[in-house]
């Protein structure tokens, strides 16, 4: 399990400048809420090394992650879509977790079909990305995420395209492999109620920073800020 | 108020291109099949037609493969003057062919820029430039910019979540190629290379200058040789039937692929790429860019430098030059209005046969009109007018005309599919609201329709009229002294080796095309571009 320590993660994007400090403590489940803009995939990408801060650190277990490249941190991270390459068929997307040039043996491809099968796509492996539902599509780049076996995921709201069944199902499935792998997860939602119901803290982004963080209940509670507030709609 | 029924100009249009190209195509077959025997059992024919095609084939394979690893480079680079560079990339699509075969030869020619170097090295000259490897130095230097725009156009279209994806998986730059870049690439290979290998099959101003001979020429100049040196009609029309033979089979393959000409530069948002680290990687890529960059900028160099140091007030004194530059410019103008209206009246009517008349089937005509003179050639089309009307007017004094509505015809396909998507989606996005809100007739081409078509429709005419104004293809068929363009001149000083008066009217011409085509662009269209 590991630890996720952002200390005044500087970045500039167009004319907003953000600042974020926060700690991710290991093997719990942590979701980023605010308003669209404020800087949630900034966060998540800053993470994952797709973007070079400006100043401050990010730590992962103490670990200062300057100068490394993506696929040197111990970070997975699941977008929006886009997760898969549509030309490869689902076994070889898990596959290329192991390898980035899909030279498997055959002990990994039978970890590729292990893991297609713990997200519940056995005997799917061979059909291409477009033969797959949506919900299907983002399994198997969970499965990915398995083999790949880093420590933090990364979830940029990959579910939510997704039905609000069909989504809680998929919330469930991550909670089950966090447990199952010591997994720590960050994950951005728009629905309060998904915070609610799987993570056991939650961090309010506004406008570049993070203005609350905290166990979900007192973060979302009756005693929110008024940011949070005004963003949830339910005054009390 | 009594209007108009839609799809009148759309009936008119149509029938003006089709019946041209219907005429002067019947006009052929009588004067081609008069010939003496089966045209392709003359050995002299066959070898013209292998040649053609194989020269095709090669400049297609040449400057697609080329481009490949500098469309990769640039689209991983950021470099200063990357913008500049695109639009260099640009110029060869409007700059007129004699022009920039002119250009080569001052580079790569004789006596040309590389020779020189070479001797000042006390290094053996170049070999002779005339023949296979000219024509295939002239079609690359046409056809790399193009393919590497239209591949750059293929990589946008690539998610940024792949980059950052590949980014994740570690993957290495062979890895990047084999997974994200090849897949787009592969797609959009077949559309660009038969689009290549067509324009390279009815290349008439680069053949004519550099092919030197009958060993090394194509149906194209052929045709013209037959027409305007043998007076052989009947020849040029049996060459003509087989150019039109290949040429249709070919423009079927290309409409069957769609479109894929790309005519604005595309600039592309910056993604972080996993592959750009430095090393033997960025040697590679910035040795095709250099070379590219240096393909297509050495001629333009040479062109500029040759004709500011040519015999400027000589040239430029001389009345014939200017009586010539009118008429380029008037061709160049009245065959992209001509080809303007046709478009127009064929998207109208696209539009309303899927819109109103909801036939979607039907819909796809008046674009199949708009295509049909890709499926001809300049010179096989100017020999079926000239067959057609010998009898009737005195062709050469008709000359002009006829070398606009050749241009205007050719330049029909660009205008069509610059025009009529734009046209189709203002009339999807905007047609409700503004049946809602009562606009219609004049207010809404003012309010709804000119803001949004005003930009392709300032690229089409600027492109239309700087391709025209700069063809040499109709006026070499047509033109006499009385009625020649600056491609004409210009080739008639190259072809008497008066190099020096040659190169002023070079940049003469080469001003007027990029004028014609900066005014028309930001003068109609506007500050935004399509």
């Amino acid at each position: 399990m590991s630890t996720l320590d952002l200390q005044a993660v500087g970045f500039r994007y167009e004319d907003m400048t953000m600042t974020f400090t926060l700690r991710v403590p290991a093997g719990g489940i942590t979701a980023l809420i605010g308003p669209s803009g404020a800087g949630k995939t900034t966060l998540l990408n800053l993470i994952a090394g797709f973007e070079r801060p400006v100043s401050g650190r990010v730590l992962i277990d103490g670990v200062d992650m300057a100068g490394r490249a993506p696929a040197d941190r111990p970070v997975t991270m699941l977008f929006q879509e886009h997760n898969l390459f549509p030309h490869l068929t689902a076994a070889d997307n898990v596959g290329l977790g192991i390898h980035p040039g899909l030279r498997l043996a055959a002990p990994e491809r039978a970890r590729v079909d292990e893991a297609l099968d713990e997200i519940g796509l056995a005997g799917l492996g061979r059909r291409l990305p477009g033969q797959l539902s949506g919900g299907e599509r983002q399994r198997v780049a969970l499965a990915r995420s398995l083999v790949r076996r880093r420590p933090i995921l990364l979830l940029d709201e990959p579910f939510a395209a997704l039905g609000p069944g069909l989504r809680r199902d998929m919330l469930a499935l991550v909670d089950r492999l966090r447990r199952a792998q010591g997994l720590t997860v960050l994950m951005v939602s728009h629905d309060p109620g998904d915070a609610r119901r799987i993570a056991e803290r939650t961090a309010f982004v506004h406008s570049g920073h993070i203005l609350a963080e905290g166990p979900t209940a007192d973060v979302l509670g009756p005693g929110a800020t008024p940011e949070v507030a005004d963003y949830l709609g339910e005054h009390v | 108020m009594s209007r108009l029924p839609p799809l009148v100009p759309g009936f008119v249009a149509a029938g003006l291109v089709v019946g041209i190209i219907g005429a002067s195509l019947g006009a052929l077959f009588v004067v081609g099949s008069g010939a003496d025997g089966s045209i392709l059992g003359d050995p002299y024919v066959r070898r013209i037609v292998v040649f053609t095609l194989w020269q095709a084939g090669l400049s297609a394979v040449l400057a697609v493969g080329l481009a490949i690893p500098v469309a990769r480079a640039l689209a991983r680079r950021r470099f200063p003057g990357r913008t500049a560079l695109l639009h260099l990339f640009g110029l060869p699509l409007v700059l007129p062919v004699i022009v920039a075969v002119f250009g080569i030869v001052l580079v790569f020619g004789g006596h040309g820029w590389i020779n020189q170097a070479l001797d000042r090295l006390s290094l053996g000259p170049l070999g002779s430039l005339y023949g296979l490897q000219g024509i295939l130095l002239a079609h690359v230097f046409f056809n790399l910019p193009l393919a590497v725009r239209a591949l750059l156009l293929a990589l946008a279209t690539v998610p940024g979540e792949s980059w950052r994806l590949a980014a994740q998986l570690g993957m290495a730059p062979a890895q990047v190629f084999r997974f994200v870049e090849w897949p787009v690439l592969r797609q959009a290979l077949p559309g660009i290379a038969t689009l290549v290998f067509f324009l390279c099959f009815t290349s008439f101003a680069a053949v004519l200058t550099l092919g030197g001979g009958p060993a090394a020429t194509v149906l194209e100049v052929a045709i013209y040789q037959a027409l305007r040196l043998d007076f052989d009609l009947g020849r040029a029309g049996s060459l003509a039937i087989a150019q039109l033979a290949i040429c249709g089979l070919v423009a079927a393959g290309l409409l069957g692929l769609g479109r894929s000409v790309a005519v604005t530069p595309e600039l592309g948002r910056a993604t972080a790429r996993p592959d750009v680290r430095r090393g033997v990687g960025a040697l590679g890529d910035g040795l095709a860019i250099a070379i590219a960059a240096a393909l297509v900028a050495l001629p333009l160099a040479a062109l500029v430098a040759r004709g500011l140091t040519g015999p400027l007030s000589t040239v430029l004194r001389d009345p014939a030059i200017w009586s010539a530059a009118g008429r380029s410019l008037a061709v160049g103008v009245s065959a992209a209005a001509l080809a303007l209206a046709v478009a127009c009246g064929l998207a109208v009517a696209t539009r309303e046969l899927r819109l109103t008349y909801r036939v979607r089937h039907l819909a796809t005509a008046p674009d199949m009109v708009a295509a049909l003179p890709l499926a001809t050639s300049v010179l096989a089309l100017g020999a079926g007018l000239f067959a057609l009307l010998h009898r009737v007017v005195a062709v050469f004094d008709v000359a002009l005309i006829l070398v606009a509505g050749i241009n205007a015809l050719f330049v029909l396909p660009y205008a069509m599919r610059l025009i009529a998507p734009r046209m189709l989606h203002v009339a999807e996005a905007y047609g409700p609201l503004c049946a809602s809100l009562g606009i219609s007739g004049w207010n809404r081409l003012r309010l709804v329709e000119w803001p949004s078509l005003r930009a392709p429709v300032g690229l089409a005419l600027a492109l239309g009229a700087a391709l025209a104004a700069g063809d040499l293809g109709a006026v070499a068929l047509f033109g006499t002294q009385d009625t020649a363009t600056l491609p004409l001149l210009l080739y008639q000083r190259m072809a008497s080796y008066r190099m020096e008066e040659a190169a002023v009217i070079a940049l003469l011409l080469m001003a007027i095309a990029g004028a014609l085509f900066i005014v028309l662009e930001r003068g109609i269209g506007g500050r935004e571009h399509p």
